[in-house]
């Protein structure tokens, strides 16, 4: 579906008319994110996250598919191959680099894409599905990352593939059997490695089908704005092509400009030293920790140190910390304001910038910092606020709030009221 | 819409407001759109590198050979790139048969002087694998068919190759490779 007013694709060379009576797929294009997807005209730049998002997908599908040319997953030879991409193959240190910061690059936007939906509401509807798609790629991104870090198969790989997996041991009854058959063994080992290369070459794949899906329910409201206001008329719109792929292109070369950055100038700052000594079952790193981009996650399940009457502590970690994820699946029905965007919602605001930001803030803090007091509590605090903040703070605000007056529309917002509106656009 | 540039010259600005002649945002377009091809274009060399020999390839590429064990008649295969070499030592009849052919007549015209080294003329030292699409040739080792002209043959495609390891019969068009070598002493060989 799109508005009545978008442009309508008409070939004009004989050969694409040819095409597009076979197979309409410049039309397809042209439709989705050409001149005839008709966007808000309000959107900021948190809007420009979506496409990066897509392009960083793209970079980490194409750099590894060339590192999968050279690497061997085979635990007596894939640190090994590792290094040999390093030092041997042409430009295969910089492939791999930008493979590696173009993961964290990845989190980077998407954590900024799913900071704009909590904010502007993207996730209420009708764009539920739209969201539930969303988190459902951050789950499989989630799992990828993970698989594809213990590939270079160094100490933090190992551990870290053995402390992840360790996590299905908690499970009552089954984990314990179910973690072995996970490893294909009771340690990570080469039956591990191997389906773990496996998998982490087919789940960018499957993103990328989840991603079709993800912009295909976009496209069927069409894109959310920042005040949170639909589309009522033509004024309120302007084709994503030019306009959003000029807006798009300069965020994308600002991007590019602090990816470049990193890979070029801090390539390991976000890597963990262990991880250029070869794997050893027999002795742990001192501090070990995931990815920047777990911290969060990984805060809340280090933070239940106690028995929760009769759920045992390790478990009640693992619940909790994919609970932290899983409660996002039920968001748009937790938030039950009629008002989407957070620009126009006082009270939810305050919540916002001063409860669920800080929480996050302190969960990812906590996560980087050793298992110890004062950090243990600070995580328990703030993984409190961030459940009441979804479960129980949201929905209260939701009923209580009164909210601020809305625009009559985007143009409006834009330009003005309507008595000077048509002045504004004329001048 | 009057604006101050500052720089802009008068005919500048009203070309830009009628619409006509060079504006700046064609510049913008054109610098913009011509510096994202390029930086793409630089950015597929990585791609299209990564897929050449690596350095460890590359470092494999010479091999030194022990020659002294070889008798008059005898050939051995080595490895050189991880492809086979003949190193053969001919007979005297052997050198006599080759240098017997009348160049002219050959496929791939070249004498046994121009394929070995002065004052070696008994080493024949060729890649093992025939012109034609690869196989490795028979006549190296003890007991292979040597081929109608008592050099090589290839059972693939049927390719003969003569005593100086020249092609005579079979759909190969060109003398089985001579590497690049060198004696390093009168029993060692480098090959590469």
């Amino acid at each position: 579906m799109s508005f009545p007013w978008a442009n309508h694709y008409e070939p004009q060379n004989p050969l694409m008319k040819w095409v597009d009576d076979r197979l309409p797929l410049p039309r397809f294009v042209y439709n989705a994110i050409g001149a005839g997807y008709p966007v808000p005209r309000n959107l900021n730049y948190f809007w420009n996250f979506g496409v990066l998002a897509g392009f960083c997908l793209v970079l980490q599908i194409v750099t590894g598919v060339v590192l999968a040319m050279h690497y061997a997953p085979n635990a007596l030879v894939a640190f090994d191959s590792t290094e040999h991409i390093m030092r041997d193959v042409n430009w295969g240190w910089m492939l791999r680099y930008a493979h590696a910061n173009g993961a964290s690059a990845f989190f980077v936007v998407v954590y900024l894409h799913i900071f704009r939906g909590f904010f502007y509401g993207s996730y209420k509807a009708p764009r539920e599905m739209v969201w539930l798609m969303g988190v459902v790629i951050f789950l499989l991104m989630m799992a990828t990352a993970f698989m594809g870090y213990v590939l270079p198969w160094g100490q933090m790989s190992f551990w870290g593939a053995k402390v992840i997996t360790g996590l299905f041991g908690a499970i009552p009854l089954v984990g314990e059997p179910l973690q072995i058959w996970l490893l294909g063994g009771f340690a990570p080992d080469n039956a591990a490695l191997n389906r773990f290369f496996s998998l982490h070459f087919l789940l960018p794949f499957v993103i990328a089908g989840v991603v079709i899906l993800h912009i295909w329910a976009l496209h069927i409201p069409g894109s959310s704005n920042p005040t949170g206001v639909e589309v009522k008329g033509e004024s309120d719109t302007i084709p994503f092509h030019p306009y959003y792929t000029a807006k798009d292109g300069f965020g994308l070369g600002v991007f590019l400009f602090l990816y470049c950055a990193m890979l070029f100038f801090l390539p390991n700052a976000l890597g963990h030293p262990d991880n250029y000594i070869p794997a050893n079952p027999m002795s742990t790193p001192a501090h070990i920790v995931p990815e920047w981009y777990f911290w969060p996650f990984y805060a809340i399940l280090r933070a239940f140190t106690a028995d929760f009457f009769f759920i045992p502590a390790k478990l009640m970690g693992v619940l909790a910390m994919f609970g932290s994820i899983l409660v996002w699946f039920f968001l748009p029905w937790l938030d039950t304001s009629p008002v989407r965007s957070g620009h126009y919602r006082p009270l939810f605001r305050k919540f916002f910038w001063f409860g669920l930001i800080p929480a996050m803030a302190v969960l990812f803090y906590c996560g980087g910092a050793p298992a110890e007091e004062p950090f243990v509590m600070m995580s328990q605090l703030a993984t409190a606020y961030y459940f009441l903040h979804f479960l129980v703070i949201l929905p209260i605000v939701a009923s209580v709030e009164r909210p601020e007056p809305l625009p009559y529309s985007i143009t409006e917002a834009v330009l003005g009221s309507d008595d000077n509106a048509e002045l504004k656009a004329a001048s | 819409m009057t604006e101050s540039t500052g720089t802009a010259d008068v005919d500048g600005v009203a070309a830009a407001e009628s619409g006509e002649g060079v504006r700046r945002r064609d510049f913008i377009n054109i610098a913009a759109v011509g510096a994202a091809g390029v930086g793409g274009v630089v950015t597929l060399l990585p791609l299209v590198s990564q897929m050449a020999p690596s350095k460890d390839v590359l470092a494999e590429s010479s091999t030194e050979l022990d020659i002294s064990a070889i008798q008059p008649g005898q050939a051995v295969k080595a490895v050189f790139r991880k492809q086979p070499v003949f190193v053969r030592n001919l007979t005297d009849k052997e050198i006599e048969e080759a240098n017997a052919v009348d160049v002219g007549s050959l496929r791939d015209p070249q004498t046994l002087a121009e394929r070995t080294k002065e004052g070696h003329e008994n080493w024949l030292i060729t890649m093992g694998v025939c012109t034609h699409l690869g196989c490795v040739p028979l006549g190296a080792g003890e007991g292979e068919n040597k081929g109608e002209f008592g050099g090589y043959f290839c059972p693939c495609h049927g390719s003969h190759y003569d005593t100086a390891a020249r092609i005579r019969k079979g759909p190969a068009p060109l003398n089985l490779q001579v590497p690049e070598y060198e004696f390093t002493s009168d029993t060692v060989v480098k090959i590469g």
